[in-house]
């Protein structure tokens, strides 16, 4: 774009996408923003009044706020140290040449193409009903109690869930990451007397570090909204209400339209503050 | 130390087999030259030597021991790869450091080691930069710093100078060369220019198709090339190579004269044919003669003085001194 006419050209192309981008984002920002001030309950006199900043007051004042929030980072967090470990451990694993590589790699990436509410049901009728799951099964198999997963282990459950959802993308950025690794690296560290351990850690791991980031980066973004996981199981019960489902039950389940849209600027405040960090982090990684 | 020798080492990949059964002595201290055209198998060769692959069958020894089956940091050698193959995320000191790190030396003796490396290689200032930051020949210096701070018994290099521009290769060329006098350690060096092989070598080996065609100093071959490959790959421009009657004379099936054993006259020769290209040097300028009825083109080597336009009429007279005979098989007669 070195002219001035193809530069006001290529603005000119960009323009419909920019401006529908902006529509797609500021409409609904704006209306939640607008919202947020009245006090307005749909099915109980519809709009009531402007209340100021009221309805952010109480949203924090409610003694669901504080644990939705650990709630929230407690299963990011999980799931980011399950998938990233397991991630880059599978990565190494299946970058190895092995008999029939194409349907393991396949195979390992099948579970990111299960929809989130089918996986949720799955887990939840298949694997840890506590009458007829594999895993009591499992458990009643060794002698042993089965666990009442969704409602004793709720969170480890949900996290259970979500990472095995996630694994598949961690697995499958860290693994092309890995195959971008220049070989002669890692004879030349062979050669210099690395042992296997070393050469993952001195060459390998550093070599991933710039994907780990952007793994990190993708998939917060993504697990802080995560909800169908949590609708088909335990419908927030049992500790494991985030965020985003106490929103949804102020919205939907108690109708209170003004105060859920409050807590969806809270929201929207928390994700661009991990954003904020998260970009200063990559920023730093892609810098050299 | 560091005297290597290949007993009866082959290597096949598969059904394929690189390298047939091959013999072959590095003394200590010697420069040895793998050259040969591009899959002729001298990078698995030097592959084998550094244990970065597994030999189908037969022993290396180093110093005596046999290193078959001792893991490449075990044999004492050191590799320069093509691609430098530096550590991007560290620092030019880390990157020199690492073998020494590895093999578990205290920190003092490390820097002592990295200073007197960059020192020599003229580095100091670049120590804590990355490799990133460096142009190609100062990444290859830090690569070649990364091999001689562990003192290895010999060093490996896989075509070190190939990604550098003309003049830094003739630079660097030197550096090696002179390195090695300093050093007086074992090197082995593959490359497909015979140029560098020529200039740098004690000792030339020959590689095509996995056989060893030829061993001996840069100018054992230019004189006495063993056979017709060895003939057309040493020596630049390429030894005319001569066929049929002309070549019956001499008794031979083949006759091969270098472009520099030719004398030019525009009246009078054994031999004579129309000039094609000429390339102009300064100190030389070299002739494609062509409609000679000896060979498709005959090249000329001769002093940059002498002048001929394209098309002009010329007389070329063969040395026969230094004329080489070959038999059927391409084999060098006496």
């Amino acid at each position: 774009m070195a002219t001035k006419a193809s530069r006001s050209a290529a603005r000119l192309m960009l323009a419909p996408a920019v401006i529908l981008l902006l529509g797609w984002m500021l409409v609904p920002l704006t209306m939640t923003l607008i919202f947020s001030f009245q006090r307005y309950l749909p099915m109980r006199g519809g709009f009531l009044d402007w209340v100021g900043f009221e309805n952010y007051v109480r949203f924090v004042t409610s003694s669901a706020f504080w644990p939705a929030v650990q709630a929230t980072l407690i299963i990011v967090g999980g799931v980011l140290l399950i998938t990233v470990i397991l991630g880059i451990l599978l990565a190494v694993l299946l970058d190895q040449p092995m008999w029939g590589q194409g349907i393991v790699r396949i195979l390992v990436i099948a579970p990111f193409f299960v929809m989130p509410t089918v996986s949720g049901l799955v887990w939840k009728n298949m694997f840890m009903d506590p009458n007829n799951g594999l895993l009591s099964h499992l458990w009643r198999f060794f002698g042993a109690d089965p666990i009442i997963w969704l409602s004793d282990a709720s969170m480890a459950s949900i996290i259970l869930i979500v990472s095995w959802q996630w694994l598949p993308f961690a697995t499958l950025i860290l693994l092309t990451a890995i195959q971008s690794l220049d070989s002669e690296q890692i004879e030349a560290a062979e050669m210099d007397g690395a042992s296997a351990l070393s050469r993952f850690w001195h060459i390998v791991l550093p070599h991933l570090a710039r994907a780990i980031t952007i793994v990190i980066l993708i998939q917060t973004i993504f697990l802080l909204a995560i909800f169908a996981e949590i609708f088909v199981t335990t419908q927030g019960s049992f500790g494991t209400r985030t965020l985003t489902y106490l929103i949804y039950q102020r919205v939907l389940e108690s109708q209170n339209v003004g105060l859920g849209s409050a807590g969806g600027i809270y929201a929207v405040i928390l994700a661009n503050i991990f954003a904020l960090f998260l970009m200063r982090i990559v920023g730093k990684n892609l810098d050299r | 130390m560091g005297r290597i020798v290949l007993d009866k080492v082959t290597k096949s990949f598969g059904d394929v087999t690189v390298i047939p059964p091959l013999d072959l002595t590095i003394e200590d201290g010697e420069f040895t030259v793998f050259v040969g055209p591009s899959g002729c198998g001298k990078s698995t060769l030097l592959r084998l030597i550094a244990g970065l692959e597994d030999v189908s069958s037969g022993a290396i020894l180093i110093d005596g021991q046999d290193a078959t089956s001792i893991p490449p940091a075990k044999r004492g050698l050191a590799m320069v790869f093509q691609s430098y193959a530096l550590y991007p995320h560290m620092t030019v000191r880390k990157n020199i450091a690492f073998p020494l790190r590895m093999a578990g030396m205290d920190k003092a003796e490390q820097n002592r080691r990295v200073e007197q490396a960059a020192d020599v290689l003229n580095l100091t200032a670049y120590l804590d930069r990355r490799p990133g930051q460096l142009s190609g020949g100062q990444r290859q210096r830090v690569a070649i710093g990364r091999a001689i701070v562990r003192e290895p018994s010999a060093f490996l290099f896989d075509e070190p100078l190939s990604n550098l521009d003309a003049a830094l290769r003739v630079g660097m060329r030197l550096e090696i060369s002179e390195m090695h006098n300093r050093l007086q350690t074992t090197m082995i060096y593959v490359t497909h220019d015979q140029v560098e092989a020529m200039t740098m070598a004690d000792k030339i080996v020959v590689l095509h198709a996995g056989h060893i065609e030829q061993v001996g100093s840069p100018l054992d071959l230019y004189r006495a090339p063993k056979n017709l490959f060895v003939a057309g790959f040493i020596g630049s421009p390429k030894m005319n190579l001569i066929e049929g009657d002309e070549a019956r004379k001499h008794d031979a099936h083949t006759i091969g004269i270098r472009p520099e054993h030719l004398s030019v006259s525009s009246s009078e020769g054994t031999w004579s044919g129309v000039v094609g290209v000429a390339e102009h040097l300064g100190s030389d300028t070299f002739f494609h003669v062509h409609d000679t009825g000896l060979a498709e083109t005959i090249t000329v080597r001769v002093d940059g003085e002498i002048s001929f336009k394209h098309g002009d009429r010329i007389y070329l007279t063969p040395r026969n001194d230094v004329m080489h005979r070959f038999d059927k098989a391409g084999d060098r007669l006496p």
